[in-house]
């Protein structure tokens, strides 16, 4: 991103008619110029209604505390009605999962696989997240430039995935090939330009995924995913349509996020070199840097609710039917709660206050996993010193949804 | 001032004086006890406050919210016991109060 962009940026934030703002437009995203954008709206108009953009009008909450309000009120704000995410499919066209559902099948849903997330399993997976850790930082080249996003973000993360769904660990790129399908939006000029071609790909994810059902559901239960699902009562009638969704839910959440908060953290560091020195200097910091990486990257920027009823936020008049995203992006940048809250602290004081994993019953099911995998993937950085050198800018991927990466030189000394 | 045996996971024990009105969490965390996370800050938003109550303790607590009684529900290993420390307040009447954690907060 250049710094002519970044200026052009907020000189058009600050003098753009205030209802003619609209911050979902991903490739603000994508060349990381939306900030000025959610810095004004907070500051001007935190609750904000967008009447017309790409995926049609919408509220933006903009501030932590709104957030929260919205986000633990899910009587009103139903994840259900319109799905979770700011573009709309058709209620046919969807593919139900459990955190695009409301209570009470949403509860029995979540029940169903958040064991394999609790911290009994996690006391099991740290060893073997730390020796995979290990032999992948060892297996870097050194000497040359490589893609710290596919060599390290992706590979932990996928290899971490397949575990969880006990899935043929060769074939596991096939997850990370999901994945990214699942989150795409769209577009002319993309690989992926039509929503049919999303969905026959899914398709292939279905038809692989209903073959690792067909073989678990006929063996005594086990502790993995697919088993799980095939054996609990609350998820065992599902149809094809709804497994898919669960599915994808899965593989999002457990590869696209943390994928993305590990290519961030090195990032934050290479651009914070006092902060990087002190973490070296007391290895003690690794558990508050890791959940200052998470606030600061913030791998999903949104979560979107559908009001079931008329209700008011940040003084505004909200109405029944209403698409409300809750921009978790901008309320971990919000002054009022967050002291200094654009710049990257490792020590800060309360790092755990923060809105990247959202609040109330749809708070992230895998945030300790999450939390673990890059604590450690620290530790081992840290244990070798690793001296990982960022030669150029990110790529960034064209999402208002995924805040992620798609590439980030790094070179290691010979 | 009243106190609390905080008990963790493994079994050691802490012993802290607290100020009427604080609520049990934030007396965790104040005095890095171990054990309690209290992510969003006290708002009874999160669930990684989660604590067992002694039994003979369990009534002068009071009863849990809805919004507690939600969170718990997606808590791992909840028990009769089980509530959020973010929502006991403490005061005279609770002087001596036991709490255990469990294995995460999650």
């Amino acid at each position: 991103m250049s710094t002519l962009s970044r200026v052009q940026a907020r000189e058009e934030a600050l003098s753009i008619p205030l209802d003619r703002i609209d911050v979902s437009n991903p490739k603000r995203f994508q060349d990381d110029t939306v900030w000025p954008f959610f810095e004004r709206l907070r500051r001007e108009e935190p609750v904000h209604y967008c009447s017309d953009s790409m995926f049609g009008p919408y509220w933006s909450v903009t501030k932590y505390r709104d957030i929260m309000a919205v986000d633990t009120n899910h009587n009103v704000f139903s994840s259900e009605a319109g799905g979770i995410v700011i573009f709309d499919r058709k209620v046919g066209e969807r593919y139900p999962n459990f955190i695009a559902m409301d209570p009470p099948k949403h509860d029995e849903q979540r029940k169903t696989v958040s064991p394999i997330v609790a911290p009994a399993n996690l006391a099991n997976l740290e060893g073997l997240i730390r020796s995979r850790v290990c032999a992948i930082l060892d297996s870097l080249p050194r000497g040359e430039t490589f893609n710290w996003v596919e060599q390290v973000s992706i590979e932990l993360t996928t290899q971490m995935l397949a575990t969880l769904f006990d899935f043929p660990f060769e074939e596991r790129r096939l997850l990370t090939y999901w994945s990214d399908v699942a989150t795409t939006f769209p577009q002319p000029g993309q690989p992926i330009d039509t929503w049919e071609k999303r969905d026959a790909i899914l398709a292939e994810c279905l038809a692989y995924f209903t073959g690792l059902w067909n073989e678990r559901i006929n063996k005594a239960p086990g502790y993995d995913l697919i088993s799980m699902l095939a054996h609990s009562p609350s998820t065992r009638n599902m149809g094809p349509r709804e497994f898919l969704g669960n599915l994808i839910l899965l593989i999002v959440g457990g590869n696209d996020t943390t994928r993305n908060s590990i290519t961030g953290g090195l990032w934050f560091m290479s651009q914070n070199r006092d902060q990087l020195q002190k973490l070296r200097g007391c290895p003690a910091l690794i558990p508050g840097a890791v959940s200052e990486i998470i606030r600061y990257q913030t791998p999903l920027a949104h979560m979107r609710r559908t009001a079931l009823r008329d209700a008011t936020v940040g003084g505004k008049q909200i109405k029944a039917g209403d698409k409300v995203i809750m921009w978790y992006i901008s309320g971990n940048r919000d002054s009022e709660v967050i002291e200094s809250p654009d710049s990257f602290i490792i020590d800060r004081k309360n790092p755990r206050q923060h809105l990247s994993f959202g609040f109330g019953i749809h708070r992230c099911v895998g945030n300790r996993l999450a939390e673990l995998q890059l604590r450690i993937l620290w530790e081992e950085m840290l244990e070798r010193r690793l001296d990982l050198e960022v030669v150029g800018d990110p790529e960034r991927v064209p999402s208002n949804f995924v805040h992620g990466y798609s590439a980030l030189p790094v070179r290691i000394a010979a | 001032m009243p106190r609390i045996h905080f008990v963790e996971f493994g079994g050691r024990e802490h012993l802290i004086d607290v100020p009427a009105g604080t609520s049990v969490m934030q007396a965790a965390i104040d005095n890095h006890v171990p054990g309690i996370d209290g992510d969003c800050g006290g708002e009874c938003a999160c669930g990684t406050c989660h604590v067992y109550v002694d039994p003979t303790w369990l009534p002068k607590t009071g009863t849990r919210t809805t919004s507690e009684d939600e969170l718990l529900n997606f808590a791992a290993a909840t028990q009769e016991s089980s509530r959020l420390a973010c929502q006991i307040r403490m005061d005279d009447t609770l002087d001596g109060l036991r709490v255990r954690m469990p294995e995460g907060q999650h």
